[in-house]
Order: structure tokens, then C-alpha cells, then sequence
């Protein structure tokens, strides 16, 4: 087949397109890369305060998450191989897939964060503030900063999934025009990357 | 416009990569959960950076991408080192 029915669409250059993702991914790479920073930092001024705030989380549910999170990022990654192949049905099935596990990982977190502030563990609680130390309060701030910051990247995830579901049904994403798919393949696996520093950092080392 | 042929990756390469990040998920925990001192952080990052180099090489296709991009991370990820050294060496010889 000639490659000559680019005629009435706009000009499309898959390579671009992936380009301007990734750079938009350097970009997150180094927001939240800043943010480890500060952790480190202050877990090197307070190793003993971050020690025993590390005990208070849940290693399970973050165990839980971790894997939701990594099955999510192989689903996502099949389905652009489901899409080259012009399989449409597993394509759509295997976004399904890392939609419903997106949603589940948020419920995780949901659960988690209310059994916290049911214990008055939440930035600026008088309970923190009357009864932990400052490190303790650091580390505690931090987590919510960060894992917070993550699970709202979790939502702009599902915002992108479902955009590149509905653009699937429309047939505007074919095994010959896939970039919106391959961009939010590579958005997910970011907020996978960084779950994987974050899960270690605040759950397992105590 | 340039309509050069992609690499399909085989879904069988995504699972057996899944199963080396799941290993290596269940390896960190099981490692941090004994007493190591300070060798428990540096045990944790050793299983997370490995996992991001099979995430990034495989799940995000570098490998499979021109070299150029593949460079690119590369370097931001040298830039985000040198930033944690410079400020490590300023809280340590303060």
C-alpha cells in the first residue's frame, strides 16, 4: 500500500507526538524527584522520628497497591500491542482492565487515609501537633503531600484512559493512528514509576 | 511522513516482565523486614531502581525507541543525582 491518504487529515507524526510526552514526563520526573529530595533530607535530620512514623502505615494495602499498580501498567502496555495487531476488542478489554484497577487502587487509598484521620492523622490535626515530635510530623506531612499528590495523578490517569476509550469506540484510534493510547500507556507507567520509590520510602523502611 | 514498520512486543514479554517486578516487589519487602541498619534503605532503592529500569526499558519501550530518547531519560535522571549529591554535600560538611 502507498502511503499517499494523509489527504484531508491533519498532518500526524506519531514520533512527535510521543516526544511531547516524554518531555512533559521529565517534567514530572523532576517535581516529584524534588520532593524526594526533601524527604531524604529531613529523614537524614530525624532517622528516629521517621522510624517510628514509618510503623504507623499499613504495609499490606501499600503491598496491595503495589501490585494493582504493576498488573495496571502490564495491561496498558498490552494494549498497545493489541492495538499494532488491530485487535480492537483486546485493546478495549485490556484498558478496561487497568481502568477498573485504577479505580480499586483509589479505594485503597481512601480506606487508608480515613482509618489515619480517624486515628487524628492529618496535616494540622491537634493530636499530631500536640503529641508527635517534629520529625514525626514532617514525615507524616510528607506523606500526605506526596501520596496525595500521586493519587491525583492516579485521576488525571483515569480521566486519560477513558478519553482513549471513548476515542477507541469512535474509531479515531486504529492500528495505524495510535498515539493517544501509546501517550497515556506512557503517562500510566509514570505514575507506576513513582509509586515504586513511594511504596519502599514510606512503607518498608521503618 | 515516515511509515516505518513498529516492533510489536510479544504480550508474553509484559507478563514474564510482571512476574520479575512482582518477585522483585516481594523480594524488597521480605528484606526490609529484617533488621539491617542502615543497609535496609540502600536494600529498599537497590529493588526500586531495578524495577524502574525493566519499567522504562520495557513497559515504556525504550528499548524498542530510537536511542535518543532512551539518552534523554538518562540524562534527567544524572541531572536529579547530581541535585541529590550537591545537597547532600552541603547538609554533610555543613
Amino acid at each position: 500500500m502507498e502511503s499517499t491518504h494523509h489527504a484531508h487529515h491533519l498532518p500526524y507524526d506519531a514520533e512527535a507526538s510521543k516526544i511531547g510526552m516524554w518531555l512533559f514526563i521529565f517534567t514530572e520526573l523532576l517535581l516529584f524527584g524534588g520532593m524526594f529530595i526533601v524527604y531524604s533530607v529531613y529523614r537524614y535530620l530525624n532517622p528516629e522520628a521517621f522510624h517510628l512514623a514509618g510503623e504507623e502505615l499499613n504495609t499490606f494495602i501499600g503491598a496491595v497497591n503495589t501490585v494493582i499498580l504493576l498488573v495496571s501498567s502490564m495491561t496498558i502496555a498490552m494494549s498497545t500491542s493489541a492495538i499494532q495487531k488491530n485487535d480492537i476488542r483486546l485493546t478495549n478489554i485490556l484498558l478496561g482492565i487497568t481502568l477498573i484497577l485504577a479505580v480499586v487502587f483509589l479505594f485503597n487509598k481512601y480506606f487508608e487515609w480515613s482509618a489515619k484521620f480517624s486515628h487524628g492523622i492529618y496535616p494540622g490535626s491537634q493530636e499530631m501537633l500536640g503529641t508527635m515530635s517534629q520529625g514525626e510530623i514532617l514525615f507524616f506531612g510528607l506523606y500526605f503531600v506526596m501520596t496525595g499528590l500521586h493519587a491525583l495523578h492516579i485521576l488525571v490517569g483515569i480521566a486519560l484512559i477513558t478519553w482513549t476509550m471513548i476515542e477507541l469506540k469512535q474509531k479515531k484510534i486504529h492500528h495505524e493512528k495510535y498515539d493517544l493510547l501509546e501517550n497515556s500507556g506512557l503517562y500510566w507507567h509514570l505514575v507506576d514509576l513513582i509509586w515504586i520509590f513511594l511504596f519502599p520510602l514510606f512503607y518498608l523502611i521503618h | 511522513m515516515s511509515n516505518e514498520k513498529h516492533h510489536i512486543v510479544p504480550y508474553h514479554v509484559y507478563v514474564v516482565i510482571l512476574g520479575a517486578l512482582l518477585i522483585l516487589t516481594f523480594a524488597s519487602i521480605g528484606i526490609t523486614s529484617i533488621e539491617l541498619g542502615s543497609l535496609t534503605v540502600a536494600a529498599a532503592l537497590f529493588f526500586a531502581v531495578i524495577k524502574t529500569y525493566l519499567v522504562l526499558i520495557y513497559f515504556m519501550h525504550l528499548k524498542y525507541d530510537k536511542p535518543y530518547i532512551g539518552i534523554m531519560v538518562g540524562a534527567v535522571f544524572l541531572l536529579f543525582i547530581v541535585v541529590i549529591i550537591i545537597t547532600f554535600l552541603d547538609y554533610l560538611y555543613r
